[in-house]
C-alpha cells in the first residue's frame, strides 16, 4: 500500500470494491435478523416518503376529522371499527395515519440532522487534520469537552438557547430546523475524529507531497483520497447516529421542546397520548411508542451488523 | 503520578472554564435580564438604575469575573419564573436527583456485570442470545418510552407501584431522603429501572466485549496452559482485567445518568433538578439553566477526576511507573 | 533411545472456513524421548505452533484435531475432556509462548501468579508455596528473588520476564515443556541466555522440551533431534548432527545452506527460490515440488512416503529404492 501511490480513481474504486466485497454480502445473507431489519427499515423509509398518498387519512386536515370518532379503540376491540385499525385520538384522528405521518417527520429530522452532523464533522475533521497547529488544538479541545457531556443534554441546551433567542411567535415554524440544528450539532465529534485521524495518515503520503509540488491544492486532493477511505466508518457512525437522532428527536418532542403538536412526530404523539394513559386510552401512546421502538431497533440492528461486517476483528 | 494528577486537574479546570463561559454567555446575552426582572410599567430610568446596580454596564470581562466568583459561592441570582434564589431551589431538589441516580447506577452495575460476564464466557448459550437481544431492545427504546411502558404495566394495569412522585420523604437536616420509608422505596423502583436500563445494557455489552477481548490474550492462554482452574481464569484473571474499562465507563456514565434524569423525572413527575431544568428550558429561565449547567459540569469534572484516581488504584502500571518517574 | 514421553501419530489439524476446510497440520508423526530436546523448525505457517497447541489442547476454535493421536506417557490425551486436560496441563505438560510481555497478567504480582500456579498443582501451604516460588525464581536466574517476587510484570525487562514465564511453566513440575518461539521476541543478546537456561533446566530436571522455532541457529545449539516442517507436513526428522551436516531432504539442504555458517563460508549462501504455498493452495504431490531443483515426475502427482536414510526419516521420493530409475 505504502509504495504504490493510489490515483484518486483507484482509491474510489477500492472503497467501492471493499464495500461490495463478498464478505459483506455474505455476512448480510448469513444473518436473517439483519435481513429482517433491512426490510423493516426500508418499509419505514417508503411509508415515510409516501405517507401523504398511502395514509388512509390526512391527520393534519382538521376539516377531515370528526370529533364523534374521537377515542375509538383499535379495531379488534369490541368498540372498535374497521375504519380505524389502530383507533383514534381525542381529536378523532386515525392513529395509523398519524403514525405514518409521524414517522415521516421523525425520519426527516433524523436524516437532516445526521446529514448536518456528518457535513460539519467531516469538514472540521479535514481542516483540523490538514491545518494542524492551533486550529487543530482548538477544534479537538472543543470536541473533547463536548464528548464529556451526553449529546441529549447538549441538544436540549442548544434547543433552549436558540428558542430563547427567537421570538416566541416564530418558534412553531422554526421548530423543525432548530431541532435539526441542535441534534446535528451534538453529533459532529465522532465524524471529525474519524476523518482527522485518516487525514493524519494520508498527509505524509507521497502523492500529497507530489500534488503540492505541481501546484495542486493538496486539500482537494486529500479530500478525494481521505473520503473514500473513511466511507466505511462514516457509514457506520451515520447509521447508528440515525437511530440516535430519531431517539433524541422523540425525546425532545416528548419533553415538549421539539416538534409542536400541529405537525406531530412520533415523540409528540407519545407525549399527547401519555395524558390518556391513566384514563384507559392506552393505544394513543402505546402504538406510536411501539412504532418508534421498532424503527430504532431495526436501524440499530443494521448499524451493528454494518460495524461488525466492516470490522471483522471486532467479532 | 503527581504530574499525571496535575495534568488532569488542569484539564478539569479548562473544562470548567469553558462551561462557565457558556453559562455566562447564556446568562448575559440570551434575553435581557432586566426585562425579565421588572414589570412593563417600570420606567426607563428605573431600568437603567437597576442595570447599573446589577453591574450590567460594567465591561464584559468584569462581569464574567463576577459571575465566576458568584458561581464559586453557588450564587446564581434569582429565577425569572419563580422569583426565588436559584441556589435555594436547586439545593432543595438535589437530593431527589442524586438518590435516583445512585439507585439506578447500582441497579445497572448489579445486573449488568453478571449478565456481561455470562454472555462473554458462554457466547453460544441460548441464555446469552436472549440477554443480547434484550440488551439491543434496551438500547433501542428511548428512556421515556421505557418509563411509559413500565407505568402502563405496573401502575395502570397491575397497580402495584406508584407512577409519580417520591412517596413519603424523611428530612435529615437539609437532606430529604426517600430511602427510609416503604412508600419512598417503592416510588424509587420504576424510575430507577427506567433510568438504569440503558446503562445496564451498556455495561453488559461492555463487560461482554472486554471479556471476549481478554479471553483472547496471551496471558489467559498461558494461564490455561498452566492448568489453572476455570474459575481462577474467568474470575481472577479475566474479570479483573475487564474492570479497568468498566470502571471508567461506569464512572463517566454516572454523569450521563444525572443528565438523563431529566427525562426520567419528567415521566415520573420526580421532583428533582432535571425537572426544574426542563421547566427552565421551556420558559427560558436563564439563571436556572446557567446554574444547572455549571452544577452538571462540575459533577462531570469531579466524576472524571475520581475515575482517574480509581484507575490509578486498580492498574499498577500507572501507579508504579509514575512512582519511578518521581 | 528410551521409551518416548510423547508420541504424535498422524496428527491432523483442520480449520473449517466458509471457503472449505483448511488442513494446517497434515499427518504429522514424531516422538519425544524423556529428557530430550526436540527442535521443530519451519517457516511461519508451516504448522509448528498449531502442533504445539494441539498437544496441550489449546487450539483456538474453530481449529480442531481432525485425525491421528497424541500419546503422552502411555496415555492418549487428544480425546480428553477439558476437565481431564487441565490435570495434564501445567503438571505434566507446560507451554511457553513467544512474547513474555503479554504472557503475564499485568495486574498481578509475579509472586501471586507463581503461588497460584503452584497451589493448583501441588498440595502445600501458602507459605511453603511462596518459598517454592522464590526458589523457582532463583533457579531461572532472577537476582534477589526474595524481593523481586513482589514486583509486577512491567517492572521486569523482556529477558527477565521470559525467565519468570519459564519459572511459571516449571511451577507444576512438568515432564515436557513446549516452548513456542521462546526467544523470538527478545534482544539477540538475551536470546542466548534464555536458550542456555532452557538447556540447563532440561539437564538438571530431566525434562523434555519441544522447542518450536524458525531459527536454525537456536536449533543447532540446543536440540538433540530436529523435525523439519513444510506446509503442515514433516519433511525430515533426524538427529541435529545428522541434519546439519548431512541433510537429506532438498528443503532441509536449502534451509541449511541459507544459514550463514560460522566459518565465514559465505559464498555458499543460497536462497530457495519461491515461497511456501498458502494453506489454500497446496499443490498436489509433494508440497515442496514447485520449489525443488531435484523434483521428479512423480513428485507432481504422489505425496511422498517416508524413507529412512542413515538415521533420519525423510519424506522424499528421491530415496525410494524400489522406484524404477531411468
Amino acid at each position: 500500500m505504502s509504495e504504490t501511490p493510489l490515483t484518486p480513481r483507484a482509491g474510489e474504486q477500492n472503497a467501492l470494491l471493499r464495500f461490495l466485497d463478498s464478505d459483506i454480502l455474505y455476512s448480510f445473507r448469513q444473518s436473517k435478523l439483519t435481513m429482517l431489519a433491512a426490510a423493516v427499515t426500508a418499509s419505514y423509509f417508503l411509508i415515510a416518503l409516501f405517507s401523504p398518498w398511502i395514509a388512509p387519512q390526512n391527520p393534519f386536515d382538521l376539516a377531515g376529522l370528526n370529533l364523534l370518532d374521537s377515542l375509538t379503540p383499535p379495531s379488534w376491540h369490541p368498540d372498535g371499527v374497521p375504519e380505524f385499525p389502530l383507533g383514534t385520538d381525542d381529536q378523532g384522528r386515525d392513529m395509523l395515519s398519524a403514525i405514518m405521518y409521524g414517522s415521516r417527520i421523525s425520519l426527516a429530522v433524523g436524516f437532516a440532522s445526521v446529514a448536518f452532523a456528518a457535513t460539519l464533522g467531516i469538514s472540521l475533521g479535514l481542516i483540523s487534520g490538514y491545518v494542524g497547529g492551533a486550529v487543530d488544538t482548538v477544534i479537538m479541545r472543543i470536541a473533547d469537552i463536548q464528548l464529556t457531556f451526553p449529546s441529549i443534554l447538549i441538544a436540549l441546551l442548544i434547543d433552549g438557547t436558540v428558542s430563547g433567542l427567537l421570538p416566541s411567535v416564530a418558534r412553531e415554524d422554526t421548530a423543525f430546523w432548530v431541532l435539526t440544528f441542535s441534534i446535528g450539532l451534538s453529533f459532529w465529534v465522532q465524524y471529525a475524529r474519524t476523518v482527522r485521524s485518516s487525514v493524519l495518515v494520508e498527509k505524509d503520503r507521497e502523492y500529497v507531497q507530489a500534488a503540492r509540488l505541481i501546484g495542486l491544492k493538496p486539500l482537494t486532493i486529500m479530500a478525494r483520497h481521505v473520503l473514500p477511505n473513511v466511507l466505511g466508518p462514516v457509514l457506520v457512525i451515520a447509521t447508528i447516529n440515525l437511530a440516535l437522532a430519531v431517539i433524541t428527536e422523540a425525546t425532545l418532542s416528548f419533553l415538549g421542546v421539539g416538534i409542536p403538536v400541529t405537525q406531530p412526530s412520533l415523540g409528540t404523539l407519545i407525549r399527547i397520548g401519555n395524558n390518556f394513559l391513566f384514563s384507559g386510552e392506552w393505544w394513543i401512546t402505546i402504538f406510536p411508542g411501539v412504532a418508534l421502538a421498532i424503527l430504532v431497533l431495526s436501524v440499530n440492528l443494521l448499524g451493528d451488523w454494518l460495524r461488525d461486517a466492516l470490522n471483522p476483528k471486532l467479532r | 503520578m503527581l504530574a499525571f494528577m496535575i495534568r488532569r486537574l488542569l484539564q478539569s479546570i479548562l473544562v470548567m472554564f469553558v462551561v462557565a463561559l457558556i453559562a455566562f454567555l447564556l446568562f448575559r446575552f440570551v434575553g435581557d435580564p432586566v426585562n425579565q426582572m421588572v414589570g412593563i410599567e417600570t420606567s426607563v430610568e428605573e431600568r437603567e438604575a437597576l442595570r447599573e446596580r446589577l453591574g450590567l454596564n460594567d465591561p464584559v470581562l468584569t462581569q464574567f469575573v463576577r459571575f465566576i466568583a458568584g458561581a464559586a459561592q453557588f450564587e446564581f441570582g434569582i429565577s425569572y419564573q419563580f422569583k426565588r434564589p436559584v441556589a435555594q431551589m436547586i439545593s432543595e431538589r438535589f437530593p431527589a436527583t442524586l438518590e435516583l441516580s445512585i439507585m439506578s447506577a447500582i441497579f445497572a452495575l448489579l445486573v449488568g456485570i453478571p449478565m456481561g460476564v455470562y454472555t462473554g464466557l458462554k457466547r453460544d448459550a441460548w441464555l446469552s442470545k436472549i440477554f443480547l437481544t434484550v440488551s439491543l431492545v434496551g438500547i433501542s427504546l428511548p428512556t421515556f418510552l421505557i418509563g411509559i411502558l413500565l407505568i402502563f404495566l405496573f401502575a395502570v394495569q397491575l397497580q402495584v407501584l406508584p407512577s409519580f412522585g417520591r412517596g413519603e420523604v424523611v428530612k435529615l437536616g437539609f437532606w430529604s431522603t426517600g430511602l427510609l420509608t416503604t412508600s419512598g422505596l417503592k416510588a424509587l423502583i420504576l424510575p430507577s429501572i427506567t433510568l438504569g436500563l440503558f446503562q445496564m445494557t451498556l455495561i453488559m455489552r461492555l463487560v461482554r466485549s472486554e471479556m471476549l477481548e481478554v479471553m483472547r490474550t496471551d496471558f489467559i492462554k498461558f494461564a490455561r496452559a498452566r492448568g489453572l482452574s476455570r474459575r481462577a481464569i474467568n474470575f481472577g484473571h479475566a474479570l479483573k482485567n475487564t474492570m479497568i474499562p468498566v470502571l471508567t465507563i461506569t464512572g463517566l456514565q454516572l454523569g450521563t445518568v444525572i443528565a438523563f434524569a431529566i427525562i426520567t423525572e419528567t415521566v415520573f413527575s420526580w421532583p428533582g433538578m432535571g425537572l426544574l431544568f426542563l421547566q427552565a428550558v421551556q420558559n427560558v429561565d436563564i439563571p436556572i439553566m446557567a446554574a444547572y449547567l455549571m452544577l452538571i459540569g462540575f459533577l462531570f469534572v469531579l466524576i472524571n477526576l475520581i475515575v482517574d484516581l480509581l484507575y490509578v488504584m486498580v492498574d499498577p502500571r500507572i501507579r508504579v511507573d509514575s512512582k519511578q518517574a518521581l | 533411545m528410551s521409551a518416548p514421553i510423547l508420541s504424535v501419530k498422524n496428527l491432523v489439524v483442520e480449520f473449517p472456513t466458509r471457503r472449505g476446510i483448511l488442513t494446517a497440520v497434515d499427518e504429522i508423526s514424531f516422538d519425544i524421548a524423556a529428557g530430550e530436546v526436540l527442535g521443530v523448525v519451519g517457516e511461519s505457517g508451516a504448522g509448528k505452533s498449531l502442533t504445539g497447541a494441539a498437544i496441550i489442547g489449546l487450539l483456538e476454535p474453530p481449529g480442531r484435531v481432525a485425525g491421528g493421536e497424541i500419546v503422552f506417557d502411555g496415555r492418549r490425551i487428544d480425546n480428553l475432556s477439558e476437565e481431564q486436560l487441565r490435570s495434564v496441563r501445567g503438571s505434566r505438560i507446560a507451554m511457553i509462548f513467544q512474547d513474555p510481555l503479554t504472557s503475564l497478567n499485568p495486574l498481578y504480582r509475579i509472586g501471586e501468579q507463581l503461588i497460584e500456579t503452584i497451589l493448583t498443582h501441588i498440595d502445600m501451604s501458602p507459605s511453603d508455596a511462596r518459598k517454592r516460588a522464590i526458589s523457582l525464581l532463583d533457579e531461572v536466574g532472577i537476582p534477589a528473588p526474595e524481593t523481586r517476587i513482589d514486583a509486577y510484570p512491567h517492572q521486569f525487562s523482556g529477558g527477565m520476564r521470559q525467565r519468570v514465564v519459564i519459572a511459571l511453566a516449571l511451577a507444576g513440575e512438568p515432564d515436557l515443556v513446549i516452548a513456542d518461539e521462546p526467544t523470538t521476541a527478545l534482544d539477540v543478546s538475551v536470546q542466548a541466555q534464555i536458550i542456555q537456561l532452557l538447556k540447563r533446566l532440561c539437564h538438571e530436571r530431566g525434562m523434555a522440551i519441544m522447542l518450536i522455532t524458525h531459527d536454525m541457529g537456536v536449533i543447532a545449539e540446543t536440540a538433540d533431534r530436529v523435525a523439519v516442517l513444510y506446509a503442515g507436513r514433516i519433511a525430515e526428522v533426524g538427529t541435529t548432527r545428522e541434519l546439519v551436516h548431512n541433510p537429506q531432504h532438498p528443503y532441509t539442504s536449502g534451509l541449511m545452506s541459507s544459514i550463514p555458517s560460522m566459518d565465514g563460508d559465505s559464498d555458499r549462501l543460497v536462497q530457495i527460490p519461491g515461497s511456501m504455498p498458502r494453506l489454500t493452495a497446496i499443490p498436489d504431490g509433494c508440497a515442496f515440488h514447485p520449489r525443488c531443483s531435484r523434483s521428479l515426475e512423480r513428485c507432481h502427482l504422489e505425496r511422498p512416503d517416508e524413507f529412512t536414510v542413515n538415521q533420519s526419516r525423510v519424506a522424499c521420493w528421491l530415496y525410494d529404492k524400489d522406484a524404477p530409475h531411468d
